[in-house]
């Protein structure tokens, strides 16, 4: 498997940042799940023979942390937050919103068309801002449900224009 | 290391410096609980069932990570411990379903144990436990995630202790479960460590599972019966149709020097017993086909033309040819047999390791051998050959801990790259065939160039030996003949201690006591050779050899001439209808090591007790039936087995207010060789005679009865006339998963090695 140029050099330079090889998986596995939409099997190998651990190993960690993924999601990841401050905002009523509008039931489930998925999400930090979702990078802060209609509607605008 | 003095609920005890505060009052007889501590591996701290109260610490400290210090004032069982160990049980019960008399493991599940003791049998929790379906990982183990309280034991075990890293725990909190390393199923060594050393009943066992209980077995210790490394293996015994069967093998009581290791074939192979296939009557061949008869009937027919064929043909026209699977009484009874009786040295083995040449090296420079213990000790480790994960798990597994527990250093000499290297300080790839040069190297000759090494390599390797004191060298089949003399004149030289690696249970035995046609127990010449295994065959098939007895072997599985086994009146004692068997006249069925009382060596020559499991109805000892045969030949049994007719014990003790007595009665008396001898059919006369009379085999009946592996030294009379045969010498070349001719008769073994030879597609987690 290949990563791609950006992709190897970051490799190149992380190495050089921790004493053990096995110190920068967490890390890279986001970079990772950045380039190909999810972290894939290919690239767990890969991983497992460059940082010299089981694929195991790697898989345990994945699954440990909720914003890695090993299936593919959306082009545009909708995570809602609803920890503590959200929470007590309407978090739970801007997830549900978010499930309903796009018609995805589960958790990380993603739309027929593949342009979003769904996910509830522990705290980003944003909860001066409360209730907030994050859409991959970017932060979309109090939050209502028609707030939520008009940002869904940029990005799926931005997704047929692309 | 000097002495802490510490006080654990109000008692001044003393411990080691250093050692973790729950070994210390262990050592001092006071138990603390703990599910995820577990000695030789990595500390967890998972459980929390080890809280203890040390005064000046501000909250209470788990006892498996705390180092005991001078003056430290502890409490194990306050009112404040003990409600916090009732805490940590309602907790880790509040998703384990509380119906331990459906639970494989009822009985002897530590949960059940705590729980009981602590009493947090009633949970504050009302919600619903969470459920997840069982889940079957390989033929052989089960994993039920309800029952799991992750304490990473098997985690541990199977990458520290097994080097195999094929579990793992996956997702967090409650929703973790224990992953095997291929999605849904396991890709590993099959050994089982994980089953045994699960404290719940969440890790299972496909063979032992829902079939009986604990309470409802006997457990009897005895050797396992497949490689060279004799483990320790604890049968559970209970009443069948046809006898007593063996319903699991495990080391659960850590009776062995294999202390808590056991690899698939101790664990699970010891099903052949009850294979289908199983011959448990006489046969004698009739007009080309078998006829199931009476023992008497065929020991007579035996008897008999062992006799015929001694009138035609004299000695030399009979054969015998022993077994590595059979005891040591089994084997010097057969020898005795063979050279006293029938009068001939035509007597030989499947040898797979070249241990008359070992014995002659050792006992010329006065060498010292090693014992299996010796190695998980040792400073340095030099493996020459073989591939103990595969062929040597037990050797491998103390190699490990060696180096993992103790810092050793292993130097790996091998023309192939096997697994052990992950451990080698040193790794040398040498050309194959080109083994044995090695030493001629270490010893200052030139030899590289045999080698097909870097000159750089092996200056290193070489240094590196030179530079060790307390070296053991263990050496495969590769290394043979000469070669064997000068890497232990070369070891001998400064200290080294050897092995020597053969493949089947009592490999070392059958040598030791004599199966050769050249030497007698001990590795004494005989003035006239006998015919070795190749050439009694190529004799039997020209005729010469008019009769031929095979004992526990399976040699037509390596000689291809059928005429060998066609030709000769051939008389073969074994379990099944082997390649061998099938061309008998008279098939006698025997009984196998689990089956009997003995003694066998392993291939360090530490000498341990078997004792009887199982019972097939039909089957006898191979000893009862060489007595049998001889009996019937007309021998003097009393010089074969010198039992003596009479009884030195008191039978009265057996019996009223003072019959608590006889078991303690017997015990001494035997243990002192003091046991009644009434009976020919007692290997342990055998055994007395054996320690009397073969150089090294002088040991402490008391401590073998106490089940201390007594060691065997390799000690000569006269080294001199042991000649080198290493053309003979054929490696069974067994994997993890197979064991000569009876593995292929354990469904288990079969199972798993299927298992093994189909691609398992990988399962993404999410």
């Amino acid at each position: 498997m290949k990563f791609s140029e950006q992709l190897e050099a970051r490799y190149s330079d992380m190495l050089t940042h921790y004493p053990v090889k096995r110190s920068l998986l967490v890390p890279f596995l986001l970079y990772t799940q950045d380039e190909f939409g999810y972290v894939t099997d290919d690239a767990i190998e890969e991983l497992s023979r460059r940082l010299e651990i089981t694929a195991l190993e790697i898989r345990n960690v994945i699954s440990y942390y909720s914003m890695l993924r090993t299936k593919p999601g959306g082009r545009y990841n909708v995570q809602v937050c609803t920890n503590i401050c959200c929470l007590l905002r309407g978090g739970e009523e801007m997830l549900a919103h978010a499930r309903k509008t796009l018609d995805v039931a589960v958790n990380k489930g993603v739309t027929a068309d593949g342009v979003f998925s769904v996910e509830e999400v522990e705290c980003i930090g944003a909860c001066s801002w409360a209730p907030a979702m994050q859409v991959n990078y970017d932060f979309h802060e109090n939050l209502t449900p028609e707030k939520i209609d008009r940002i869904l509607d940029e990005y799926r605008l931005k997704a047929a224009q692309q | 290391m000097a002495d802490v003095t510490l006080t654990v609920n109000g008692r001044t005890i003393t411990a080691p410096k250093g050692m973790l505060l729950i070994e210390a009052c262990k050592l001092n007889g006071i138990e603390i609980p703990a599910f995820c501590y577990y000695p030789g591996l990595s500390l967890q701290g998972a459980c929390r069932m080890c809280l203890v109260e040390i005064e000046k610490m501000p909250k209470m400290q788990t006892a498996c990570t705390t180092p005991i210090a001078e003056g430290m004032v502890v409490q194990t069982e306050s009112e404040k411990v003990v409600q916090a160990r009732k805490s940590t049980l309602e907790l880790l019960l509040a998703n384990h379903p509380l119906d331990c008399p459906v639970c494989d493991a009822g009985g002897e599940c530590e949960l059940q144990d705590m729980t009981f003791k602590y009493g947090a049998g009633e949970s504050k929790f009302i919600d619903i436990k969470s459920h997840r379906d069982e889940q079957q990982w390989s033929p052989v183990v089960f994993y039920d995630r309800p029952r799991c309280i992750l304490c990473y034991r098997c985690v541990r075990v199977c990458g520290e202790g097994m080097d195999v890293w094929a579990l793992g725990i996956q997702n967090r909190g409650q929703g973790s479960v224990i992953a095997p390393n291929k999605g849904d199923a396991l890709d590993c060594e099959e050994c089982g460590m994980c089953i045994d050393i699960c404290p719940v009943g969440a890790l299972t066992s496909g063979a032992y599972r829902y079939k009986t209980r604990p309470w409802e077995m006997t457990h009897v210790g005895t050797v396992c019966n497949h490689c060279g490394d004799g483990c320790v293996t604890t049968a559970g015994v209970r009443r069948s149709d046809t006898g007593s069967e063996i319903v699991r093998c495990d080391n659960r009581d850590r009776s062995g020097m294999n202390d808590d290791f056991l690899c698939i074939k101790g664990r699970y192979a010891f099903d052949f017993a009850a294979n289908p296939e199983r011959v448990t009557t006489p046969l004698i061949k009739r007009a080309g086909k078998f006829v199931a008869a009476t023992w008497s009937e065929a020991v007579e027919l035996v008897a008999a033309k062992f006799q015929e064929t001694l009138l035609d043909g004299g000695p030399k026209a009979i054969g015998v040819i022993g077994s590595n699977h059979t005891t040591n009484e089994e084997n010097y009874l057969l020898q005795k047999f063979a050279r006293t009786v029938l009068g001939t040295n035509n007597i030989d083995h499947h040898r797979t390791a070249d241990f008359a040449s070992f014995a002659r090296a050792v006992a010329t420079s006065k060498a010292k051998t090693a014992s299996m213990s010796e190695v998980a000790t040792a400073e340095a480790i030099l493996l020459i050959g073989s591939d103990p994960t595969e062929e040597h798990p037990l050797l491998a597994w103390q190699i490990r801990n060696a180096v993992r527990l103790r810092n050793a250093r292993l130097y790996v000499v091998n023309s192939a790259g096997i697994k052990l290297g992950r451990q080698a300080a040193q790794f040398v790839k040498v050309a194959a065939g080109s083994e044995g040069w090695l030493a001629a190297y270490l010893a200052g000759k030139d030899a590289g160039a045999t080698l097909g090494v870097a000159a750089e390599a092996l200056t290193k390797l070489r240094e590196a030996l030179a530079a060790e004191n307390n070296l053991v060298v263990a050496f495969g089949p590769e290394v043979r003949g000469e070669a064997i003399d000068a890497l232990v004149a070369y070891g001998a030289a400064k200290g080294a201690k050897f092995i020597c690696l053969a493949d089947y249970a009592n490999s070392r035995g059958a040598a030791d006591m004599g199966l050769y046609p050249d030497l007698l127990p001990g590795y004494r010449a005989v003035d006239s050779a006998g015919l070795a295994l190749p050439q009694m065959l190529d004799a039997a098939a020209s005729g010469s050899v008019k009769a031929l007895w095979v004992v526990g072997a399976n040699p037509a599985a390596r000689y291809a001439n059928g005429a060998a086994f066609s030709k000769p009146f051939l008389v073969v004692q074994d379990l099944f209808l082997t390649e061998t068997a099938r061309q008998a006249d008279v098939f006698l069925p025997a009984a196998f090591a689990y089956e009997k009382a003995g003694t066998m060596t392993n291939t360090c020559g530490d000498l341990q007790r078997l004792k009887k499991a199982s019972d097939v109805h039909g089957v006898k000892a191979d000893f009862e039936i060489i007595i049998r045969i001889a009996e019937k030949m007309g021998a003097e049994i009393e010089k074969l087995v010198p039992f003596r007719g009479y009884t030195f014990a008191d039978a009265g003790q057996s019996r009223g207010a003072q019959s608590g007595e006889a078991d303690r009665n017997a015990v001494f008396t035997e243990a002192r060789g003091l046991a009644s001898r009434t009976s020919p059919l007692d290997p342990t006369i055998t055994l007395d005679e054996i320690s009397q009379l073969v150089p090294g085999y002088a040991i402490s009946r008391m401590e073998l009865a106490g089940g201390v592996p007594q060691r065997t030294e390799l000690v000569q009379i006269e080294a001199a006339g042991i000649a080198s045969h290493p053309e003979l010498i054929v490696p069974a070349g067994n994997s993890l998963f197979t064991s000569g001719t009876l593995g292929r008769y354990s469904a288990t073994l079969n199972s798993v090695a299927e298992n093994h030879s189909k691609a398992i597609e990988p399962i993404g987690a999410d």
